[in-house]
């Protein structure tokens, strides 16, 4: 199976997300390295096009093609012709006359990496689009979960919080549930979706049954929810929905997107604890941004005309050294 | 003394012998092959077929038994003049109801400036009657500016030829304004016709509330948000003895809150879209900004309850709410498109297609519903029979086509059905006595 577009995290079954991960896990090898970068990429160009700030994912991405020796380049709407007025296709046609070989791409509406795909030849990385998805969040975490579980067959797996506004949740309930895992959201009404069960997962308004799960995600809860009304305050979500010391049993792993708002939706006492991988996510962010990259450039499908240096082959070999079996 | 609320641009009366057609007009109860003579525009004889003899100065056409239909009408079109004619203008806007079969549609206001006096409707009729291919009507605003604050000089703009009044695109929010003007209605007259929604319900939505918005992440608009406005103005109505029409009717809910309101005597009709017949929230999926309407496409349940009503006559008729919006509008992401689709080149073919052939519908009974409107806003139908002028469509119900294949009337292209195969395609149609449209491939026969 070759993929021409990360714009979904349907786009990849189980084998398929087997595969970045492990990939993943070879590259992490690289990132122990006193020299952590391989000649993979090298000639390819990635461009990364945010229409919303981001730090992590950016940063996250940026380093991941600079380790595969890509070359980078940013392009952040603020600033830019975005604010004169161009429209997204004209930005991504103008963008394209560059030839990027991949463009990261993030914006606030859904649907909008599927049309970039359709305007230019440049493989697509979704990036987060609106509040649909982010398969490379949802990549991660299954990394970061395997890392510390083993298989996903059978784990329960809460996710908790505001669902309704959270592109990470839908990534995640498909990717979890491909990996064989049990999902169940949870949150206040007003931010659980009508029709989410239709996903497959089930739906609980209270943390009561929490206890049962092995994982427990949490969701950031945006500030600008409460002026909207969802919840009547931060205080009363807290009370109910904070993940915190009491609820949080210590066979659990807990994990959480980022950026953590402590003493809302977890306390600080388990953003500290050593069941929080948070930090474990952030880190698996980079290596798999690098095997999703490696996947879509470097992959059967890429086109003959890169460098003799840059051709998987010499990326294989580079890696392969120091495979683990 | 009123002006005649419909106009058109200049035309030809027609003289023409339509040789062998199967004329169907449930109204009149034909239902079998003539032969019509249409004479300066008017239907002159109707007579078994091969009896006519063609004469000199009249055109021929075969018909071999296609259908000839009474012309359709459309209460609920946006021809986006004034203001935004990069999308429609009078000319394209009729042509393209033309191509369709229609022989009269109705204009909504919300244009730019919104149509809400005197004088703007002057001026819009004086450019229809240059301009227009087809008979068209407008329903001038409800309230200034929509802004749902103050009544529009309802009984002015009747007199300038208002058919009726809506507020299309922005619902009446205030019961006691829609109160208002409903009893200003025993004045002036002319049907009040209502698009349903509860901002406070659908803001930040646009697609149906359901499985769909959940899975893509898209704000969902619920279908209460029709359905509780439509059952609280049907009361309205029905306190005020007013005569209200409910635009583009999309749920179960709604259609439940007609049949009510229709049961306690009160005087409401509804329509129901194409689209809204045809499609449901699956077809949004794929993020298509073409299936991105308001009100959005729900559920398969609200679907068959649709076409239920339109059976019934529970829903009284069937209006295309053909939205044009130019392409570089259309083409971005969903969250971020204007709502609409076109509809006028392809509701009959679409129908047909999609439920006259598998047998849902009577082909009889399609036709009923899309001539209905007319009758609704006080408005003459047209009828296939001797002495009338000729509003006629002949349509050729085995041809196949594709959706756009060969391009578009209108001047916008985004028709939820582009792409589609569709059965059933409009060779001809006569509004007010003239030939408004010819299908290209239709062949001129005699004369």
């Amino acid at each position: 199976m070759t993929m021409q577009h990360l714009l979904s995290i349907e786009d990849l079954d189980r084998a398929g997300i087997e595969r970045i991960v492990e990939q993943a896990a070879r590259f992490a090898e690289v990132s122990d390295r006193e020299i952590k970068k391989v000649p993979a990429l090298r000639g390819r160009m990635v461009l990364n096009l945010f229409y919303e700030a981001s730090t992590r994912t950016r940063s996250s991405f940026e380093l991941a093609a600079k380790r595969l020796s890509a070359d980078v380049v940013n392009f952040a709407a603020s600033g830019s012709s975005v604010e004169k007025g161009e429209s997204l296709k004209d930005t991504v046609l103008t963008l394209s006359a560059h030839k990027p070989d991949a463009i990261v791409l993030r914006t606030p509406w859904a649907g909008a990496a599927e049309l970039v795909s359709k305007w230019c030849s440049a493989a697509i990385v979704n990036a987060g689009d609106g509040k649909r998805e982010h398969p490379t969040q949802a990549l991660l975490d299954v990394y970061t979960l395997r890392s510390r579980l083993g298989e996903l067959d059978g784990a329960s797996i809460w996710i908790i919080g505001d669902v309704a506004h959270s592109r990470v949740a839908r990534s995640n309930i498909i990717a979890f549930q491909r990996m064989g895992a049990k999902v169940t959201v949870a949150g206040p009404p007003t931010l659980i979706p009508r029709g989410i069960e239709a996903l497959g997962c089930d739906v609980r308004f209270t943390l009561d049954e929490l206890p049962s799960a092995d994982v427990v995600y949490t969701l950031r809860m945006q500030r600008e929810r409460m002026s909207e009304t969802w919840v009547p305050s931060l205080r009363e979500y807290a009370s109910w929905y904070q993940v915190n010391g009491k609820r949080l049993s210590p066979r659990q792993v807990l994990m959480h997107p980022g950026p953590v708002n402590r003493g809302v939706e977890l306390s600080g006492e388990v953003v500290d604890s050593p069941q929080a991988v948070i930090t474990a996510q952030v880190e698996a962010g980079v290596v798999v941004r690098m095997a999703v990259l490696y996947e879509l450039l470097a992959g059967a499908s890429a086109p003959s005309t890169s460098p003799s240096s840059g051709r998987p082959e010499a990326a294989g070999a580079a890696i392969g050294e120091r495979q683990p079996a | 003394m009123a002006a005649n609320p419909l106009v058109h641009g200049p035309q030809q009366p027609a003289d023409m012998l339509l040789r062998d057609v199967h004329v169907l007009d449930p109204r009149a109860g034909v239902d079998g092959r003539h032969d019509v003579r249409v004479r300066a525009g008017e239907i002159a004889e109707i007579a078994p077929p091969g009896t006519l003899a063609h004469q000199p100065d009249e055109e021929l056409l075969e018909g071999q038994g296609r259908r000839l239909l009474p012309a359709f009408f459309d209460p609920h079109v946006h021809m986006r003049t004034p203001g935004h004619e990069h999308k429609e203008d009078l000319d394209s806007g009729t042509r393209a109801a033309a191509a369709g079969g229609y022989a009269a549609v109705l204009a909504m206001p919300n244009t730019d400036p919104v149509l809400d006096s005197a004088p703007l409707l002057r001026s819009l009729r004086d450019t229809a009657a240059r301009e227009a291919r087809i008979s068209i009507g407008f329903l001038p605003c409800i309230t200034r500016g929509l802004q749902g604050e103050q009544l529009t000089e309802m009984a002015e703009l009747r007199q300038e030829g208002a058919v009726g009044f809506t507020d299309d695109g922005m619902p009446v929010q205030s019961a006691g304004m829609l109160r208002k003007a409903l009893q200003y209605q025993r004045l002036c007259g002319g049907v009040i016709a209502l698009h349903e929604e509860d901002p406070t319900l659908s803001r930040g939505g646009c697609v149906h509330e359901g499985v769909v918005s959940a899975a893509l992440g898209i704000g969902g608009i619920p279908t209460i948000s029709e359905s509780t406005m439509v059952a609280r103005d049907a009361a309205l109505a029905g306190y005020e003895d007013a005569r209200v029409h409910f635009q583009h009717l999309s749920c179960v809910a709604s259609v439940d809150a007609v049949a009510h309101a229709k049961a306690q005597g009160w005087r409401v009709s509804t329509e129901v879209s194409p689209h809204h017949l045809l499609l449901t929230e699956q077809d949004v999926r794929s993020m298509d900004t073409r299936m991105k309407m308001n009100p959005p496409l729900a559920t398969e349940a609200d679907r068959q309850a649709l076409i239920e009503g339109l059976r019934s006559g529970t829903i009284d008729c069937v209006a295309t709410d053909h939205a044009p919006h130019a392409r570089e509008e259309k083409e971005v992401p969903f969250e971020q498109a204007p709502m609409g689709t076109t509809g006028l080149e392809t509701a009959f073919a679409a129908l047909y297609t999609g439920l006259v052939l598998p047998g849902v519908l009577d082909l009889k009974l399609l036709v009923e519903r899309m001539t209905a409107g007319a009758q609704l806003f006080e408005l003459p139908t047209p009828h296939v029979v001797p002495g009338e002028l000729a509003n006629l469509t002949l349509v050729d119900l085995d041809a196949e086509w594709v959706a756009g294949e060969r391009g578009w009337e209108s001047r916008s292209e985004n028709c939820c059905f582009a792409g589609r195969k569709l059965h059933g395609r409009v060779l001809l149609t006569l509004s007010g006595g003239a030939v408004v449209y010819r299908e290209r491939a239709f062949s001129v026969v005699g004369a």
